[in-house]
């Protein structure tokens, strides 16, 4: 008996040198993505892809968008994330101030493959993601389609969901007050603008209810809290597909970019540029959208998605007419100032 | 200690000792002495874990904590030349025409490009814009020939001419700064060195601080009135049925508090369970707000904290022989005059303990408010997370905590004075 149990031992020790070294061989890599049905189109499209083509044995992490942990890991010097998914604005930042390696853009592709947004010193495009009104479709035949409509509490009673940050919101309140979608930098980056924006919130801030997490802003819509939310574009069509019919609706679409970056420091550089130029790909970026209603960033992946997928992508042409696309450099500047006044304005 | 009884020895001998002895009492006080010394070893080894956990957990981290609330290297490391051309400059009068070249030589300076983008993030904290106005200024003067200084950074950008952007770099030369801990209280630095109040819409943390303290209070005096009569009952009933009280009190510390205030969530929303039976029973037409506001904070605060409410009381009304009510109500004293008077007195104690400690952990809530609670409910400790986490501006946070961590001690201080620190450990 204990003879047996020695000998196991020493099989799953065997074992796992064996996978180590076999492991070694082709070199690790470590991804953080936004978890959910977000991460699971990414492991279809990307993940599980990359590491069978190359061998690389991947292990996935996730986050919530929040940079404190990196910045602590590149400060300490013990680096265990290597690729990221990160938001336009934190890629900026973290690029400027060090968080993030500088790419090698000619281990990714030619920039002029990709849309002019995807590139940057640090990252490349991921997917382009979108924040747009819904409804839910079962229980109003004729609901709030547009910003301004949002606005309208008497046609359409009941609580409004938004997203709890000024980002995005701000944008959307000048829309609704009939801004047009090329200015509404313009009208922010003033102080008179930024009191517009408080003052159209103003009026239907009792009817407004803050979610923090995409999925939030789905449930409490589909549990009657709220009669109309912006959300991610993507969340709506992933709802609809598990049998919800809430709107998808895309005048006055507020869209963002997503990077995959590396983290400064990062042990596996090699693999994680082998990764991102992978995920830059063609290939892997025509299949992203099947698993999610995300536009993608590579033109020539763009050009194969077929008609019905695109309809429902946020970078389709007919999608973009009165869309908005966020600038980062303007919250990069403003973030701080504009989120502690948004605080103050929703806590009076 | 030791060193104290190895002098008293000697005093203590007898004056007319024998001449043989000393040698002996000597060897007796070396043995003695050693002995004393690995007893304060062996003392030392026990509670040195003890030390050093409390040292790593707590001093380490509050330390830490201070020094980010005051450190200001950022523009220091970025750009030491302009600071010292601007050393003399009085913050009014014209800018010394050194200050343009100096902050062209800091920017052509080796210093690493994210030494000073976290500048140029330090200052905008002061001044918005000034992130992009330092970050368009570097791209353009590494890429730009050599030309006087003071024209190249105009046409970089006009800014450069309003004396405020340069009175914020001189404003940092300092390695510590109050900027976080004044603008933790609604404060910022006047143009004259003074201290001014923040604009109106920006004035944010004053009124946080007294809503925490607020819902603190409040959540407090709820679960001292639910308990009160709860440990009384357990106390007195006893046997099975108490045993079972116990546990349904302990019960919900044994699930996480996550799944406890979800679970409330579920219980409490518009189509949920209380709403739909109140409908049910004709109570009410409309479904209530229970959630999302400061009511479900309440229950659902109350709920998680109430255990630390009932268990110091439990343990101060066990402690207390019934025979002092009995002797009261036979002396002829009313039920009401004898609790007032002999039985509230002696649980104090308890109250003051459970208050301690209900007011300090609901003053840190962070996850129930942010799940629970509506937009003007959020606490202090919303906005600790913001700026540590999500802004990554740690000076802000650590300010913060600072601010949060003095009303936390004087209000021990203030009840210490009032009830005795002593009683409430149970020390008297």
């Amino acid at each position: 008996m204990k003879k047996r149990n020695l000998l196991s031992a020493i099989a799953v020790a065997v074992t796992i040198v064996a996978t180590t070294v076999w492991a070694a061989d082709t070199g690790k890599l470590t991804v953080v993505g936004a978890g959910g049905v977000l991460q699971d189109a990414e492991r279809n499209a990307f993940f599980e892809p990359f590491a069978k083509a190359s061998g690389v044995a991947l292990t996935e992490d996730s986050y919530s968008g929040q940079m404190a942990k990196v910045r602590a890991m590149v400060s300490s010097g013990s680096v265990s994330w290597d690729v990221m998914q990160v938001e336009q604005n934190t890629l900026l930042s973290g690029c400027a101030e060090g968080l993030f390696e500088p790419l090698d853009w000619s281990k990714v592709g030619k920039r002029e493959d990709f849309i002019p947004e995807a590139y940057n010193e640090c990252g490349v495009g991921a997917f382009v993601w979108s924040m747009v009104p819904t409804y839910d479709k079962s229980k109003l035949s004729n609901g709030p389609a547009t910003w301004a409509n949002f606005w309208d509490t008497k046609t359409w009673p009941g609580k409004r969901g938004f997203r709890q940050t000024a980002k995005m919101t701000l944008e959307i309140a000048l829309l609704a007050d009939g801004v047009q979608p090329g200015d509404v930098y313009k009208v922010l980056a003033t102080k008179a603008g930024q009191d517009r924006a408080f003052a159209k919130l103003d009026q239907i801030k009792p009817d407004i209810i803050w979610w923090t997490s995409g999925a939030e802003s789905l449930e409490r819509l589909a549990a009657g809290d709220v009669v109309a939310t912006a959300t991610f574009n993507g969340r709506v069509s992933a709802a609809n597909a598990t049998g919800k019919n809430f709107a998808l609706v895309w005048n006055g679409q507020v869209y963002g970019i997503d990077y995959w970056g590396i983290v400064k420091g990062s042990p596996n550089k090699a693999n994680a540029e082998k990764f991102i130029a992978f995920a830059a790909s063609e290939a892997a970026q025509s299949v992203f959208p099947e698993s999610i209603a995300y536009g993608v960033t590579n033109l020539k992946a763009i050009r194969t998605i077929r008609p019905e997928l695109a309809r429902d992508l946020p970078t389709t042409e007919a999608n973009l007419a009165s869309a908005v696309g966020l600038n980062t450099e303007f919250w990069a500047d403003n973030g701080e100032a504009l989120e502690a006044r948004f605080a103050t304005w929703r806590a009076q | 200690m030791a060193r104290a009884m190895t002098s008293d020895l000697p005093t203590r001998q007898p004056s007319g000792a024998a001449v043989a002895r000393p040698a002996r009492i000597s060897a007796l006080a070396a043995g003695f002495r050693a002995d004393k010394r690995r007893q304060t070893i062996i003392s030392i080894a026990l509670i040195g874990p003890l030390v050093a956990f409390i040292v790593f957990a707590f001093v380490l981290p509050l330390a830490t904590m201070l020094f980010y609330a005051i450190n200001n290297p950022e523009v220091r490391n970025a750009l030491p030349k302009t600071l010292v051309a601007l050393e003399t400059w009085d913050g009014h009068s014209a800018l010394p025409p050194s200050a343009y070249d100096a902050l062209v030589a800091d920017i052509k300076s080796d210093v690493p490009p994210n030494v000073l983008a976290e500048a140029g993030r330090r200052m905008n904290y002061e001044i918005t814009g000034f992130r992009s106005l330092l970050a368009k200024t570097v791209r353009n003067v590494r890429s730009a020939p050599v030309q006087p200084a003071e024209q190249q950074l105009v046409s970089i950008d006009a800014q450069w001419r309003d004396p405020a952007y340069w009175r914020v770099i001189k404003r940092n030369a300092s390695p510590l700064t109050a900027f976080y801990l004044l603008s933790a209280v609604d404060l910022r630095p006047g143009a004259d060195g003074g201290v001014t109040l923040a604009p109106a819409e920006e004035r944010l943390f004053l009124s946080t601080l007294l809503r925490t303290l607020t819902i603190s209070a409040c959540v407090t005096l709820i679960c001292v009135l639910l308990a009160y009569p709860i440990a009384n009952a357990i106390v007195s009933i006893g046997g099975r049925f108490s045993a079972i009280m116990l546990a349904c009190v302990l019960l919900p510390f044994w699930t996480s508090l996550l799944v406890r205030t979800s679970a409330w969530i579920v219980i409490l929303q518009k189509e949920g369970i209380v709403n739909r039976a109140l409908q049910a029973l004709g109570l009410t037409d409309a479904p209530l707000e229970l959630i999302f506001n400061r009511t479900g904070l309440y229950i659902a605060m109350v709920h998680i904290l109430l255990p630390f409410m009932v268990l110091p009381l439990i343990s101060v009304m066990k402690g207390i022989s019934p025979s002092y009510v009995k002797a009261s109500l036979s002396l002829g004293a009313s039920p009401v005059t004898t609790f007032l008077r002999v039985y509230l007195p002696l649980t104090l104690p308890g109250v003051g303990a459970g208050c301690l400690l209900t007011f300090i952990i609901s003053a840190g809530y962070y996850v129930t408010p942010t799940l629970v609670g509506g937009a003007s409910d959020q606490m202090l400790s919303y906005f600790i997370a913001f700026y540590a986490n999500t802004t990554i501006n740690w000076g802000m946070s650590a300010a913060l905590g600072v601010l949060l961590l003095s009303c936390i001690l004087a209000l021990y201080a203030i009840v210490g004075r009032i009830v005795g620190i002593d009683r409430i450990m149970g020390m008297e």
